[in-house]
């Protein structure tokens, strides 16, 4: 298979920065006013290794969408803001940057596909013009060689026809085509990082595998690192070789894929796991974890899975788990797995 | 060029879900097709075309001078000699109707496009920024749009006094808190889309957002507004030139016309019917265009 000259510019195997590419320290997000404030994400630490593609694997309020908008520089504030920690991307301390330096690495070094296909592209601009702009904006590139690479992105991405496709305005274009066409925009400037916020989800189940088999594609060609945000463990063990499973705003699991789905430590991964249909027993009830996940702000102490944790002891409602090393591969948030037991 | 199944970068031909959509049509023809598809938009171009060379060509279409006075032809009827007659003092109505449409015309376009100009600058402003910008930009507006049009007008000519840019200043004052409103709102609900949040993430600057992401975005109902406001500029010029603010008697305006016209109803009802007759033309002519022009901005129409 060849590759188009324009796009052969992978990301160089081994980075000039030692170290993991993404490296996030304790991070906690806040919202709203200052005293009064909810915690939505609560000591976050992981890192990703350039080349890499992580999970983050989580319900709905885990945390796992402001974790990935926190690297982007995208919380929106107020109310949001970064109350501790660390965002540090080739060593260098995001967090700490000016704000007028974060969109020269917005696009360029990090960039993010969204949830909404539909209503992520803007209706009045033909997809030509706004991969474009992407290009225009952190590389020097003359007018004909821009729509090169324009062309090259969108076959890269398989979209037929793209000379013809450039002029098109989003609504041409159906769910499926339109995430093709935002990732398109992502990796218009070769990203070190490409953060994938649950970009299947609002998509059906076919077009959902091509978008799968098309990151897997990127991965292989540009050797992207992938950092992707999804409500659907399969989905992660189709892209993903770790994952990182948040729970109520704080990180429970860390492990790598087969090891988590060969023995999940905590007992959330497990609810988690035990609750995808499988075929051979399609007559069964399937499994659900008691209770809902509690409000953000509302456990001040203790484990926050301890309400709805069939395996929970005493300790688990004074003491809150931090992440407990199980074995080199696997970390877990919980006291159980680590060995205790009253 | 064509795609070999397999070629580069192409999944496989089998798993595009739209192979076929029409040909893509150039821009130009688009536009063209947009604007000289419908009969309504050809007949208010062409109209609009119209007023704007008779208003240009003035002094050299008009049969008489606009203010010479005749004591022995007061009062006459549509004949030859006067195609819509003469007013109270004699004077030609064509002619006084050609030259009026120079200060009509000018009043009416210039006064809505400059209020549409800085109405979205303000509005936008408010709507992206939030906070303190826009509490103290919504309630300048507020302020400025609790009086009325014709005293916010008065008020301002009466402090400037009432030559030509200080009345197109005057009017464009009056129309700026309509256009801040609405651009006020429409980007407000603009700045919820994703898209918006998509263009930060591929790294644009706030400047770069506004007018490349959220202005062509909202541009549509300030077009239909500012082409609605043409009537109400040229209206408002007629009711300052009543109040002696706007264009001064004897030269005439459209807006003037009416009103000593309405003076002299009984004597000669055509100054009336004249005046009234173009103002209308012209505002739905510009209504008809702001809709066409609407339809071309918008892509979702355009099929």
């Amino acid at each position: 298979m060849t590759i188009a000259p324009s796009l052969s510019r992978q990301q160089p195997v081994s980075s000039t920065h030692p170290g993991p590419l993404l490296k996030v320290e304790d991070l906690s997000i806040e919202f709203g006013p200052e005293g009064t404030a909810v915690r939505v994400v609560e000591g976050v630490s992981f890192s990703i290794d350039a080349g890499a593609a992580v999970g983050i694997v989580g319900e709905s309020g885990s945390g796992k969408s402001m974790t990935s908008l926190a690297v982007m520089g995208l919380i929106p504030s107020p109310p949001g803001r970064i109350a501790t920690g660390r965002i540090l991307f080739e060593g260098v301390d995001l967090l700490g940057l000016p704000r007028s330096r974060m969109p020269e690495i917005r696009g360029r070094d990090i960039a993010m596909i969204f949830q909404e296909p539909m209503s992520s592209l803007n209706p009045v601009m033909t997809i030509g013009d706004q991969i474009g702009e992407a290009i225009k904006l952190h590389e020097k590139m003359g007018r004909e060689e821009r729509r090169q690479r324009i062309i090259e992105l969108l076959k890269l991405v398989g979209i037929p026809d793209p000379e013809r496709r450039l002029g098109a305005y989003p609504h041409q274009f159906s769910g499926g085509m339109r995430q093709r066409v935002m990732i398109a925009m992502a990796v218009a400037c070769n990203p070190k990082l490409l953060i994938a916020d649950e970009p299947t989800t609002a998509l059906d189940v076919t077009i959902q595998a091509q978008v799968l088999e098309l990151m897997h594609k990127i991965r292989r060609t540009l050797n992207t690192t992938i950092l992707l945000i999804s409500h659907d463990l399969g989905v992660i063990a189709d892209i993903c070789e770790r994952v990182i499973v948040m729970y109520a705003g704080k990180v429970v699991e860390d492990a790598d894929v087969k090891t988590i789905f060969r023995s999940p430590k905590h007992p959330y991964t497990r609810g988690l796991l035990q609750s995808i249909p499988r075929l051979k027993d399609e007559n069964t009830r399937l499994y659900q974890i008691p209770g809902m996940v509690p409000l953000p702000g509302t456990i001040k102490q203790g484990c926050p899975f301890f309400p709805r944790c069939p395996d929970r002891i005493d300790k688990c409602a004074r003491e809150t788990p931090p992440l407990l090393e199980i074995t080199s591969q696997q970390k877990a948030a919980c006291w159980v797995s680590a060995g205790a037991t009253s | 060029m064509t795609i070999l199944p397999g070629s580069v970068g192409t999944l496989s031909a089998s798993d595009d879900i739209e192979h076929a959509i029409a040909p893509e049509p150039g821009r130009t023809a688009l536009l063209k097709d947009m604007l000289f598809g419908q009969a309504s938009t050809i007949f208010a171009f062409s109209v609009v075309v119209i007023f704007l060379l008779v208003a240009i060509l003035a002094p050299w279409l008009a049969p008489y001078d606009p203010l010479a006075q005749s004591v022995l032809s007061i009062n006459k009827q549509p004949s030859w000699a006067h195609w819509l007659g003469t007013d109270q003092f004699g004077r030609d109505v064509l002619s006084r109707m050609i030259h009026g449409s120079r200060n009509s015309l000018l009043f009416g376009l210039i006064s809505p496009a400059l209020a549409a100009f800085f109405g979205t600058i303000l509005g936008v402003t408010a709507g992206y920024f939030g906070g303190v910008v826009d509490r103290v930009i919504s309630r300048v507006v507020d302020l400025l749009l609790a009086f009325p049009e014709l005293l916010l007008a008065i008020m301002i000519a009466a402090v400037l006094g009432g030559a030509f840019w200080n009345i197109i200043a005057v009017i464009t004052v009056a129309f700026i808190p309509g256009f801040a409103r609405v651009a006020r709102a429409s980007t407000l609900a603009v700045k919820q889309e994703p898209y918006i949040e998509a263009a930060v993430a591929v790294g644009l600057r706030t400047p770069t957002i506004i007018i490349r992401h959220v202005i062509p975005n909202i541009s549509a109902p300030i077009l239909v507004l500012m082409t609605l406001w043409v009537a109400s500029a040229i209206r408002l010029e007629a009711s300052l030139s009543f109040l002696g603010i706007g264009t001064r008697a004897p030269n005439p305006s459209w807006g003037n016309i009416i009103r000593d016209g309405l003076n002299n109803l009984f004597g000669s009802p055509w100054p009336i019917i004249a005046a009234g007759f173009a103002i209308t033309c012209v505002v739905l002519s510009f209504n008809l265009m702001g809709d066409a022009v609407r339809d071309v901005l918008d892509p979702e129409t355009t099929r």
